[in-house]
């Protein structure tokens, strides 16, 4: 028996240790991802870079190479994330590693990327603390992050006539500083407002019935809610059939991106005030070509993660093509006001903290032919939502 | 403080409030019930703990949702009811079957295999997004309680569980079957004896329990949707209900039901940040005062718990113990043919192997089932990150620092559940692991919350990939040789003493007790120092260190590798880590493959792979 587990043991290090054979090779990005445990925003972001990935090899690839995407699944596990970033350094040789869903799985490939001196794009994860307070050299982000987007929020919620707010979040990370955000942002430009209620739900196993009482119990004139989800989708139900959202303004983080209004369906609550992707009406001339091409890919129609894997790809093609290199201190200058064109217009990643000027769509939510939609929307460009310089310089460590 | 004293003082104002958070809290039990009753039954005649039941719910939800559209909604609950009904006959009939006569922890092996395959067959089936559903027709609004509105479906939920706990009561005390299962509960053998199909009686059973957490599932369906989630989230909740209830009883799965679904609401309202830890509190105090759960009877001393009449332990044969230097010499050369990441899996390999012979040592020499060993794992790892965080301490430090904190916290446990054995030990375990994963998560402060603890890296010298392999592969293998030389020492025999026969061992004079308690604290210690050195080839740490999942990776590493060898763990720690990491990255749905694999390995070979070589050898 140890005779076969050592031979296995030897197989398994021949199969890990042999690697490609260099020649000409494409230029490899590492993708880590959620993929099994979060496929309702993994599916649409494969095919996003995807879509992105023939485009750049179409037109040549970058530095007269193909572009290839080597993808691994972390299952949700942030330990497991590390080693296959390990791996895909070591084994895949790639240049660049990118991706990541949670926050906490983006932090800790983040702190392997500063470690090993790698850069790291993080195209999802929402933390502020990627780029502020575990910010460094290495690592940048694509999406508005969770201040960003609550700071859009905030904006509308300072023009609301409600004082009492209550608010409902998940109970971590992402949930905790998304309120303490907004709280800061409203309350500075509307001291008269309190906060009269918070409801912590644990992430996926939301009491909704429970919660929604505790929300009325309150009171309140209007509720900032952080849920996303199944969690989401029990709350308005529940909130629905007890009438709570009755006379009362919602204002929702990334309620209105397709991935979580969609399975609402008519169900949608009517006129929350919402961050998300409204693409059916978006009518640029970007985000149309982006969109036509999109669905003559796939035959169905991007979701906001499509927008997401599609940039990121666009934004290590143009960091790669800037440096003239793969080298990673290279990448990393190039990467620092870098300004590319995405489906929502022009974005710069900013060289003081490293975050994407990516903005977002604030607009409320509706039902239109038993579907959830976004109306009276507006890009809220995500440059205009960022603290000041000596704010950022004193959230982030300094190299 | 403030805001509770002041919702107190609003309930107060208002106590027809509390009445509705109450009703709400018996709606949502109602739900809970029916998960559990069937897993409960499951239980009780079996002896499976069927981790798959939170799969049998949410292939209910699933299938409801699809069957509404077809042939309305209640009959698409009858539909989905009998569809997942009929998959229990399925899954008892195909896989568990075989099984019966393994030692009882490999149905439980099997279950988890089962667990990933349905994961993966209803991703291929339905798609990733998730599946709203209709609301119950005529039930969609809400009617006024005390001037509160209360949904019509809450109170036709609060209305099914009684319902459906009367249903079985007849079944179970009216019909001949019923009656036959009682007995089957009672005494399996007995009844065997008399002439009983038991084969029939034990598909029969687990098709009842299959269909009600498939009805469950559905009758979910107006609440929330239909999503992936579902299975994992309802398991551990309904794993509470049933242990708190005393494990086959229904009627007390019923009581601890309606006790942590009413809690859960008030929780919601007055400890909105506690709603994770609450549950798990509530389950271990009523298990720490009444050890079987609310209804159940004390367990009967069990014999082995992975059968009896085994050989005494014998030292490694010369064969073994070459083979073992071969294998140390082979992964000494390792970095000599590679850098790379063959070195980073190899300290992941490493560290779990310690991890799993800890728990090993747990379960096969001390005959103790944890569900929680994770626990210890994640308490070494942030006792080694919060000391190097701050205490400031050198890698060194804090990597002596982690099996001391998990042999604290071994003794806590083991202090705080003398009294419990069995799968109630194994609950009060899971129970524990939750209570400290919920700290980790909830206690941002300290511990970083879900954002962890990062930065942890080992000192210059040890930073290079081959000299961390090096500092893993000398602890672990000391650590390794020394559980070993544990169980053959007067201490590690006599523990076996206490498994095998614990009247027996007592009336020789040897405190049964207090030689599992040192067992859990020393393994606790081994699984800590484990934590410790993968922490620090993490760089950082995380809840997920202690959640569930790490748990049932040390448990299915065990089983793969064969509870009654002390080679298994390591074994099975090489085969399953070497395994899920080929499939993650080459295989599209890599779950339903491994769950097929562990399937196979469960059902084929009992003995685990260690038990393969030794039946090869001719030995018993």
């Amino acid at each position: 028996m140890l005779r076969q587990a050592i031979l296995g043991l030897a197989a398994m290090v021949a199969a890990t240790a042999a690697g490609p054979v260099m020649a000409q090779e494409p230029i490899r990005i590492g993708e880590i991802n959620s993929y099994s445990g979060m496929a309702a925003f993994t599916v649409p972001y494969r095919q996003g870079w995807t879509l992105a990935l023939e485009e750049v090899n179409a037109a040549g690839g970058v530095l007269g190479r193909k572009l290839e995407v080597v993808a691994r699944d972390d299952g949700g596990k942030p330990e497991d994330a590390v080693r296959l970033a390990a791996e895909l350094v070591a084994n895949e040789k790639v240049a660049v590693l990118a991706g990541t869903f949670f926050s906490h799985i983006g932090l800790a490939v983040s702190d392997y990327a500063r470690q090993h001196k790698v850069l790291f794009l993080g195209s999802e994860p929402l933390t502020d603390a990627l780029t502020w307070s575990k910010g460094h050299r290495y690592a940048f982000r694509l999406r508005p992050s969770t201040y960003m987007q609550a700071a859009m929020l905030a904006e509308e919620a300072a023009k609301l006539p409600a004082r009492r707010w209550a608010t409902v979040a998940p109970n971590y990370e992402y949930g905790q500083s998304a309120v303490a955000a907004f709280k800061q942002l409203l309350l500075a430009k509307r001291p008269d407002v309190e906060f009269v209620s918070e409801q912590w739900p644990a992430q996926g196993k939301i009491d909704a019935g429970a919660t929604a009482q505790a929300v009325a119990l309150s009171r309140p004139d209007a509720i900032f809610n952080v849920t996303f989800g199944p969690d989401l989708g029990r709350f308005v139900r529940e909130g629905n059939t007890r009438g709570l959202f009755r006379n009362r303004a919602v204002v929702s983080l990334l309620t209105g991106e397709p991935e979580y209004l969609d399975p609402l369906k008519d169900e949608t609550p009517e006129g929350w005030i919402v961050t998300g992707y409204p693409w059916e009406s978006i009518d640029t001339p970007e985000h149309k070509t982006f969109r036509d091409a999109y669905r003559a890919r796939f035959n169905d129609y991007p979701r906001l993660g499509s927008v997401v894997g599609y940039g990121m790809i666009k934004s290590i093609a143009a960091a790669i093509a800037k440096a003239g290199s793969t080298d990673t201190e290279k990448l990393v200058d190039a990467m620092r006001g870098l300004t590319i064109p995405s489906p929502f217009g022009p974005m710069e990643y900013r060289a003081i903290d490293h975050q994407s000027t990516l903005g977002a769509y604030v607009g409320r939510t509706t039902v239109r032919d038993g579907k959830g939609i976004m109306v009276e929307w507006r890009y809220a460009d995500g440059a205009k939502y960022l603290p000041d310089d000596a704010t950022v310089r004193k959230l982030r460590p300094q190299e | 403080m403030d805001s509770l004293i002041g919702t107190l003082r609003l309930l107060a104002e208002e106590p027809s409030f509390a009445v509705a958070q109450a009703l709400t809290g018996l709606a949502g039990a109602s739900s809970l019930f029916l998960v559990s009753a069937g897993l409960t039954i499951v239980f009780g005649v079996t002896r499976v703990v069927n981790f798959a039941h939170g799969s049998f719910f949410m292939v209910g939800a699933y299938v409801a949702v699809s069957a509404i559209t077809l042939v309305g909604f209640w009959p698409g609950m009858l539909v989905a009811a009998l569809a997942v009904g009929a998959l229990g006959v399925a899954v008892e009939v195909g896989i568990l079957r075989r099984i019966y006569r393994a030692p009882e922890l490999f149905q439980l092996l099997a279950t988890f295999g089962l667990v990933l395959v349905i994961q993966d067959a209803t991703l291929w089936l339905w798609g990733p997004e998730d599946r709203m559903g209709p609301r119950a027709p005529g039930l969609r609004g809400a009617v006024d309680v005390l001037g509160q509105p209360v949904p019509l479906y809450d109170l036709f939920l609060i209305a099914v569980g009684p319902l459906v706990l009367a249903l079985l009561w007849l079944v179970f005390r009216r019909t001949r079957w019923g009656v036959l299962v009682r007995a089957a509960t009672a005494d399996r053998e007995m009844t065997a004896a008399l002439g009983v199909d038991q084969k029939r009686l034990f598909t029969g059973v687990f098709a009842l329990g299959a269909l009600l957490a498939g009805l469950g599932g559905a009758l979910q369906v107006p609440r929330e949707a239909a999503n992936l989630h579902m299975d994992l989230n309802v398991i551990a909740e309904a794993f509470v209900v049933v242990v708190v209830g005393g494990m086959g009883s229904i009627v007390g799965a019923y009581l601890a039901a309606v006790l942590i679904g009413v809690v859960h609401a008030f929780g919601v309202l007055l400890f909105p940040k506690l709603t994770l830890v609450l549950v798990f509190l509530i389950m271990a105090a009523v298990l720490v005062v009444r050890p079987a759960g609310l209804l159940g009877e004390a367990p009967v001393p069990a014999g082995g718990g992975h059968g009896t009449g085994e050989p005494p332990l014998r030292p490694a044969s010369p064969l073994l113990k070459l083979a073992g230097a071969a294998l140390l010499v082979l992964l000494a050369l390792l970095p000599l043919a590679t850098e790379g990441y063959a070195l980073v899996l190899m300290v992941d390999v490493l560290a779990l192997a310690l991890f799993a012979a800890s728990l090993h040592f747990l379960m096969g020499v001390g005959g103790m089932i944890s569900f929680g060993h994770a626990a210890y794992f994640g308490i070494g790892a942030y006792g080694a990150a919060l000391a190097a965080k701050y205490l400031a301490a050198p890698m060194e430090l804090a990597l002596a620092f982690a099996p001391l904190a998990a042999a604290v916290a071994g003794l806590a446990f083991g202090w705080l559940c003398g009294r419990a054995s069995g799968v109630y030990l194994a609950m009060l375990s899971l129970a524990f692991a939750q209570i400290a994963w919920s700290v980790a998560v909830q206690w941002l402060e300290v511990t970083g919350g879900d954002n962890g603890i990062l930065g942890l890296w080992p000192s210059p010298w040890a930073a290079g990939p081959g000299a961390y392999y090096y500092l893993t592969l000398g602890l672990t293998t000391a650590g390794l040789l020394a559980i070993r030389w544990l169980a053959h020492t007067p201490f590690g025999q006599s523990l076996r003493a206490g498994r095998d026969s614990p009247r027996r061992a007592e009336a020789l004079g040897m405190s049964v007790g207090a030689r599992q308690w040192a067992a859990v604290a020393v393994a606790g210690a081994f699984a800590g120092l484990a934590g410790g050195l993968f922490a620090y080839a993490k760089g950082s740490v995380f809840p997920s260190f202690l959640a569930i999942s790490r748990s049932v990776d040390g448990l299915v590493m065990v089983l793969l590798g064969g509870v009654q060898s002390l080679t298994g763990p390591i074994v099975g720690a090489i085969a399953y880590i070497g395994l899920a990491d080929q499939l993650v990255r080459g295989v599209e749905y890599w779950r339903l493959v491994l769950g097929a694999t562990i399937i196979l390995l469960a059902v084929a070979f009992r003995g685990g792979l260690a038990g393969i070589a030794i039946r090869r050898a001719g030995a018993p």
